[in-house]
């Protein structure tokens, strides 16, 4: 009996975000204001709003907060967490957030962010350091060889520049800079995702 | 005032001392105060036929306690007179302000308007005396006041004095100075002349105040008829006043009434994270909710634009019941600011020591055992709270002060 009247409240979604997502315990400490809505410069844009996410979050909606491409669209400018009265650390929930979402295999695939981060980071622990041009090319053609084309020649005036402005070495291509111990790096990171991997058993 | 009252009409003897020209506090500053909506001059009237009738109470106004040494019916205290350069012997005749021609910023009115130098600070100002504003004091204008004056009340070498006495104990009813709106940078008080402050509101609806009652606003001077109001500036915020002001909410509640009852077609939005009309205070709540002239936003505003065109202000954000985004605009803006305790960063002298605040600088008590406890708070000194309540809160410190100083006289006979 009492497990039948209390379920209701017993919000298991507020509890998974306070255990998995990177100052997700802060989600409960929002008193549903609307300042962080309000003073985003994406707001219009955007279908979850911080505070719609954060209620959304209480009310138990983890599809649909998983599934949402609003965490992907904070640009980190800083402007919800430094207004929040309850000093939230919003931006650093948003991308704990997606980055949870991420992992899960439920963000939105194909969103622009999400793909541009994947690459990004792809290409950094291959290299050791970012590969300007793969990383580049490899955005652009990430929708197709026909749409990689016309990225390519909508952005050819910026990339002329930047050649001539010794911005962008087109050698780059067949390696370019490295770092110094890539394996050391790689080590690094891999040592990093272990521990991220314990700290997520730990916490379920 | 009243913490004083108590205790002198309780047989002992009490010393109030003020650092403002006069008594009254921020509740003379009031147009009319809820929940009855009656004029604060009332109040006043009858404190200070209570205090002119009664010999134990002595009244020292422009003084304040600069520092406090000692123990529970035993405390050494260094008092602070500023000269008035006007002695008892004014009348509040009124000559020298009309001998002078400087005028400085109003504080009664919270500098919305201008008064000459030569001042009384307000017409129930107690003592009924005026003022010579020190900027004055050495200067020909100063002479000019002397000049005119019939009684020879002028005294323009009068200096700065310290006092040291010695009492059994203290009532702190410092009370409350209105949040610095400057600070809410995203509402653009410094920067739009039509987003003004609750206090200076109070101001605006008074007949005696600077647009003689009139809700003019101040960039143009046009009736304000779509009017905001925005709750909790200031309050409630870690990046400003973290403690809830709790009488904001029926301040707008009742400021709202005011725009009602200046007539023609007055509206007022109250944007809110919720109304927190304290105690049995609903009531008053309701009687505004059914008010066609008053509409409710539960929103707390993000930020203020401002129309360059009109002057006016235009509210963003986003509301909670529903999460449409609204981009509004209104003729006038009030801040419903926070109330901040007056000590805030003015304890210096070992008063620090002397006493305990809170995490929003409100006084506790006094540093140490209770049990020797001989300083009390009072009123909004305490915690933010309404005249009633404030009078009951000095009523009950004044209770404490007594048990005090009777206690420590019988151990000292004994
Ligand atoms: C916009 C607004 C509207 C309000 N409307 C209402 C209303 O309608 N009804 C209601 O009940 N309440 C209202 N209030 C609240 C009301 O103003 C307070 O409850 C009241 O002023 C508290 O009285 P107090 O004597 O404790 O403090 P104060 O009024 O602040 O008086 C403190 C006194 O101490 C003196 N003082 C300060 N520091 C020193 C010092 N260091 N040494 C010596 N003297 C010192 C000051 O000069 C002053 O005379 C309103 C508040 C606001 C902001
Ligand atoms: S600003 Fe902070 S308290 Fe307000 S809705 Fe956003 S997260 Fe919640
Ligand atoms: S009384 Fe109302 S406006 Fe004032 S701080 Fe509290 S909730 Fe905000």
């Amino acid at each position: 009996m009492t497990t039948n009247t209390t379920a209701a409240y017993q919000n298991s979604f507020l509890r998974e975000v306070e255990a998995h997502v990177e100052e997700g315990a802060w989600v409960k400490m929002c008193m549903q204001c609307g300042v962080c809505a309000g003073s985003c410069p994406f707001g219009p844009h955007w279908e979850h709003s911080p505070q719609k996410i954060f209620m959304m979050i209480r009310a138990g909606k983890r599809e649909e907060v998983l599934r949402s491409d609003s965490m992907w669209m904070c640009t980190s400018c800083y402007n919800c967490l430094v207004r929040c009265p309850r000093k939230l650390p919003i931006t650093h929930i948003m991308h704990g957030l997606a980055h949870y979402a991420h992992r899960l295999g439920l963000a939105p695939k194909g969103q622009p962010t999400r793909e541009s981060a994947r690459l990004f980071w792809n290409n950094c622990i291959k290299h050791g350091r970012i590969n300007e041009l793969k990383f580049t090319l490899a955005l652009y053609f990430k929708d197709g060889l026909a749409q990689g084309i016309k990225n390519a020649l909508a952005m050819q005036g910026i990339g002329l520049a930047m050649l001539k402005a010794k911005r962008l070495n087109p050698f780059a291509i067949f390696g370019g800079h490295q770092c110094k111990d890539k394996s050391g790096i790689q080590k690094i990171v891999a040592k990093a995702r272990e521990l991220e991997a314990k700290r997520q058993e730990q916490a379920a | 005032m009243t913490a004083a009252l108590e205790a002198a009409e309780c047989g002992q003897q009490v010393l109030l001392i003020d650092k403002a020209p006069t008594l009254g506090g921020r509740t003379a500053q009031l147009y009319r105060y809820f929940p009855k909506m009656c004029h604060p001059s009332c109040g006043l009237e009858i404190n200070l036929k209570r205090l002119k009738g009664n010999p134990k109470l002595r009244v020292m106004a422009m003084t304040e306690l600069v520092a406090v040494t000692g123990r529970r019916g035993d405390y050494r205290v260094t008092l602070k007179v500023r000269p008035r350069y006007v002695n008892e012997n004014c009348t509040a005749c009124g000559k020298c302000a009309e001998a002078v021609s400087s005028e400085i910023p109003d504080p009664f009115n919270y500098g919305l308007s201008k008064v000459k130098a030569a001042y009384l600070p307000h017409l129930m100002a107690y003592p009924q005396r005026y003022v010579i504003d020190a900027s004055i004091a050495n200067t020909a204008e100063g002479e000019k006041a002397k000049a005119a004056c019939p009684v020879g009340a002028v005294d323009l070498g009068m200096q700065e004095e310290t006092l040291e006495l010695t009492v059994g104990a203290i009532v702190w009813a410092t009370g409350w100075r209105p949040y610095d709106a400057n600070k809410i940078q995203p509402y653009g008080y410094d920067r739009y002349q039509n987003v003004i402050t609750s206090v200076e509101f109070e101001r605006l609806a008074d007949p005696r105040g600077p647009t003689g009652g009139q809700l003019l606003r101040p960039s143009d001077g046009k009736p304000a008829k779509n009017i905001a109001f925005i709750q909790c500036a200031g309050s409630r915020d870690e990046n400003y006043l973290r403690h809830c002001s709790r009488i904001c909410c029926m301040a707008t509640l009742k400021q709202t009434q005011y725009v009602r009852e200046a007539g023609g077609d007055g509206r007022s939005t109250v944007y809110y994270i919720d109304i927190r009309a304290i105690d049995r205070f609903e009531d008053f709540y309701q009687m505004v909710q059914a008010d066609a002239t008053v509409s409710f936003v539960k929103s707390k505003v993000a930020r203020i634009a401002l129309n360059e065109v009109n002057g006016n202000p235009i509210l963003h954000g986003v509301d909670t019941e529903g999460y449409h985004r609204y981009a509004t605009e209104h003729d006038l803006v009030v801040l419903a600011v926070g109330m901040e305790p007056e000590i805030t960063g003015l304890l210096g002298n070992g008063l620090a020591a002397a006493i305990v605040l809170d995490s929003s600088n409100f006084i506790e008590g006094c540093a140490g055992a209770s049990a020797d406890a001989g300083m009390f708070a009072a009123g909004a000194a305490a915690s933010p709270l309404d005249v009633n309540r404030s009078v009951q809160s000095a009523t009950a410190a004044s209770l404490k002060a007594i048990q005090v100083v009777h206690k420590t006289v019988s151990t000292e006979v004994a």
